[in-house]
């Protein structure tokens, strides 16, 4: 396979070479290394090779309707906090690709997103240490203006070689404006779509007979009127016992629905979910970040500052079932309240349950292994609280000198469910950013952060402080204080700082101090991210 | 097999470099509507390309100072503006009332598969693409300090002045 695609990229090569016609080659490069040195107060492994590193760099070669490319990976060795099992170095990322509006194929790795990626989505991301890109063929066709449908087969990668299972899907969209002549204009548009994806493992189990093809499909609907747009898609499983599920045969669900209405300077957005049994893997056995054939979004806010994220919302592919609401408005400009250079509101509510799971029989306890595991009412919300997020932001510009940020958060989070320790976490944090622009080039910004909470670490206290010259220079020092930690040996000051050189498209950053143990999160899927004491080297490059 | 690579590597460069146009991969409208990012470009016309997630600051600050000065800014050199959206399906359907929550007035596509993310070869956001009005790409920029978008309009300027 790897060797076919070398050839394809050759020959491009040399075919682009002898037509004396120019494409286009790009790239980038990412390198991150550190030096640890180990801090058992805050928990710093000792690191034998003192020094890690990861790196990265994609070439692409862009000629008329073809395009090739190759992605070399390094981990030498890899970084803490990413799995050891990437140790060593390759090229785990090859592709040649064809692509005209009515057709396209790809052959070698790809990302593909069916809908919103409730049956599958084929993703990548370094600092989660995610790539499940699939290893194979797809094809893309539009046969008719309106209709579009992709169909792929192939392996997911797993580390540098793939994983045991087969990807075999389809998807299928019909855009009814596209499609019918009398409709392209209209304002009201409508989308459908539906997806089947079907994977296939061997059984090689000793007690369970376990279905060797696992199939799943997802229809979708997307309405847009105006400012109005509705979109839901539902997805469903036949049993896939894993080990993700404790070995039940209980078929798998998961349902995403949207409202929103955007209109200027306004902007409502209200999102529910449900998902029951919805772990979607090419290898059954696998767990974590492995494999996952589909992703399942957390559907509550994507908090950026610091103290924010000590407790962020991952999702639960056993069952959940959560509501998230979301309001920005921009108060007019020139207005009283408003001011002259604008205000930004911004509201956020999120909840998240537990789904009810009632037994199947008086004799079968629930989610015993070997069984169907239990039932599940639809609509009814389980008593379990998993997470709460209420927010508030407002933004304003004060004068062409002046911006402040401030923030309110009040949250609970099930630490127990979430992270496997502990209980209920309650917790309040309240943020102010500040940035002050004395020149038109330098920029002093300030954030000062509190968390209060009596459970888990206790209190919090941050405060950030950075100046930045453009367009090349950012200066950086943070001091996180857990002030507030029951353990008086522990109330640690986590201070790091950074210098960062930014030229176009390349960027070099130094920095160094303590670093606290934390989730690092994006998406629905979470790492985590041990402590760490040491300098840390990062370099990114596009060309 | 790393030979081949190589070789492969010097054939493609020897192919000669032209200057990047925007690749035409599928990204979405806010309406749903797929479109050949190719075709996100007016004739004619500089085209600033803009990579932004709704949970980027930076990103928002960037887009929001650039926001501020566009109306002066397109009838200075008629440069237009696309914001490609990297917001995943977490977040990706908060992008339309969140831009209009903002009063951002420009052109706004999502990007949630990253297949035009990752023809660009951006890694992290803000990064932001400016193309010349005959569609090659003059200059780009990663990462975003205060006061970043007098660089962009300079550039801007120079390439309006040939």
């Amino acid at each position: 396979m790897k060797r076919r695609i070398l050839t394809i990229i050759v020959l491009i090569g040399s075919v682009a070479t002898f037509a004396q016609t120019t494409g286009h080659l790009s790239g980038n490069f990412q390198l991150d290394a550190q030096l640890y040195r180990t801090d058992s107060l805050i928990g710093a492994p000792k690191v034998d090779e003192k020094l890690l590193s990861n790196s990265y760099a994609n070439f692409r070669y862009d000629f008329g309707k073809f395009s090739a490319g190759l992605r070399y990976e390094g981990y030498l060795n890899t970084l803490q906090g990413i799995d050891p099992k990437y140790d060593g170095v390759g090229v785990p990322y090859l592709f040649a690709d064809y692509q005209t509006e009515d057709l396209g194929f790809t052959v070698g790795s790809f990302y593909e997103q069916f809908g919103s990626g409730l049956l599958l989505r084929s993703w990548e991301d370094k600092n989660l240490g995610v790539d499940n890109s699939i290893n194979g063929v797809r094809v893309r066709s539009t046969p008719i203006k309106g209709i579009r449908i992709t169909g792929l087969i192939g392996k997911q990668r797993q580390y540098f070689s793939l994983g045991k299972g087969l990807v075999r899907a389809f998807d299928g969209e019909i855009s009814l404006n596209e499609l019918i002549k009398s409709w392209n204009e209209k304002t009201t548009r409508l989308t459908l779509g539906g997806s089947f994806v079907s994977k296939y493992q061997k059984d090689e189990d000793p007690v369970y007979k376990l279905p060797e093809n696992v199939g799943g499909w997802a229809p979708r609907i997307q309405l847009n009127r105006g400012g109005f747009s509705l979109s839901g898609e539902y997805a469903r499983k036949v049993n896939d016992p894993s080990a993700d599920n404790n070995f039940i045969y209980k078929p798998g669900e998961a349902m995403l629905l949207n409202a929103s209405y955007s209109v200027n300077r306004l902007g409502i957005n209200v999102t529910a979910k449900r998902v029951d049994n919805m772990s979607y893997r090419s290898d059954r056995a696998e767990n974590l970040n492995k494999l996952l054939i589909n992703y399942l979004p957390a559907i509550s806010k994507n908090q950026i500052y610091s103290l924010m994220n000590i407790y962020p919302y991952s999702s639960q592919s056993k069952g959940e079932m959560g509501i998230q609401a979301e309001l920005s408005y921009q108060l007019k400009r020139g207005s009283k309240i408003g001011g002259k250079y604008g205000t930004q509101v911004s509201l956020n509510f999120s909840a998240a349950n537990s789904i009810v799971k009632n037994a199947i029989n008086d004799t079968t306890p629930i989610g015993a292994n070997g069984t169907l595991g239990y039932s599940s009412p639809f609509f009814k919300v389980g008593k379990d609280v998993y997470f709460r997020d209420l927010n508030i932001e407002i933004s304003r510009k004060f004068s062409p000198k002046f911006k402040a940020i401030l923030m309110g958060q009040h949250l609970k989070y099930n630490q127990l469910v979430m992270e496997g320790k502990g209980g209920m976490v309650k917790a309040s944090v309240a943020v102010a950013d500040l940035t002050w622009k004395p020149t038109d080039e330098q920029a002093l910004r300030v954030e000062l952060q509190g968390l209060w909470t009596k459970q888990d670490k206790g209190n919090w206290a941050m405060i950030l402080a950075e100046y930045s010259i453009s367009p090349h220079w950012f200066f950086a020092i943070t001091d996180q204080w857990n002030y507030g930690n029951s353990d008086v040996g522990k109330r640690v000051h986590y201070i790091y700082g950074s210098i960062a050189y930014v030229r176009n498209a390349n960027r070099i950053q130094f920095s160094s101090g303590k670093q606290r143990e934390g989730i690092l999160c994006v998406g629905g899927v979470c790492r985590n991210v041990p402590a760490m004491n040491g300098l840390t080297v990062s370099i990114t490059s596009s060309f | 097999m790393k030979v081949i690579i190589l070789v492969s590597c010097m054939l493609m460069s020897v192919a000669g470099f032209s200057q990047g146009k925007l690749p035409s991969v599928r990204v979405q409208e806010m309406n749903g509507k797929w479109i050949q990012s190719d075709k996100l470009s007016t004739p004619g016309k500089p085209l600033i390309v803009s990579f932004w997630a709704t949970w980027c600051k930076p990103c928002v600050k960037e887009l929001t100072a650039i926001s501020d000065n566009l109306e002066e800014w397109q009838k200075e050199t008629g440069v237009q503006l696309v914001a490609v959206s990297i917001d995943d399906s977490r977040s990706s359907s908060k992008v339309a009332p969140f831009v209009s929550g903002r009063g951002w007035d420009f052109k706004v596509v999502l990007d949630a598969n990253g297949d035009l993310k990752r023809a660009l070869n951006v890694i992290n956001v803000p990064h932001t693409f400016l193309y010349d009005a005959e569609g090659n790409l003059v200059w780009q920029h990663t990462s975003y300090a205060e006061g970043d978008e007098a660089e962009l309009y300079r550039k801007i300027k120079e390439l309006t002045k040939k």
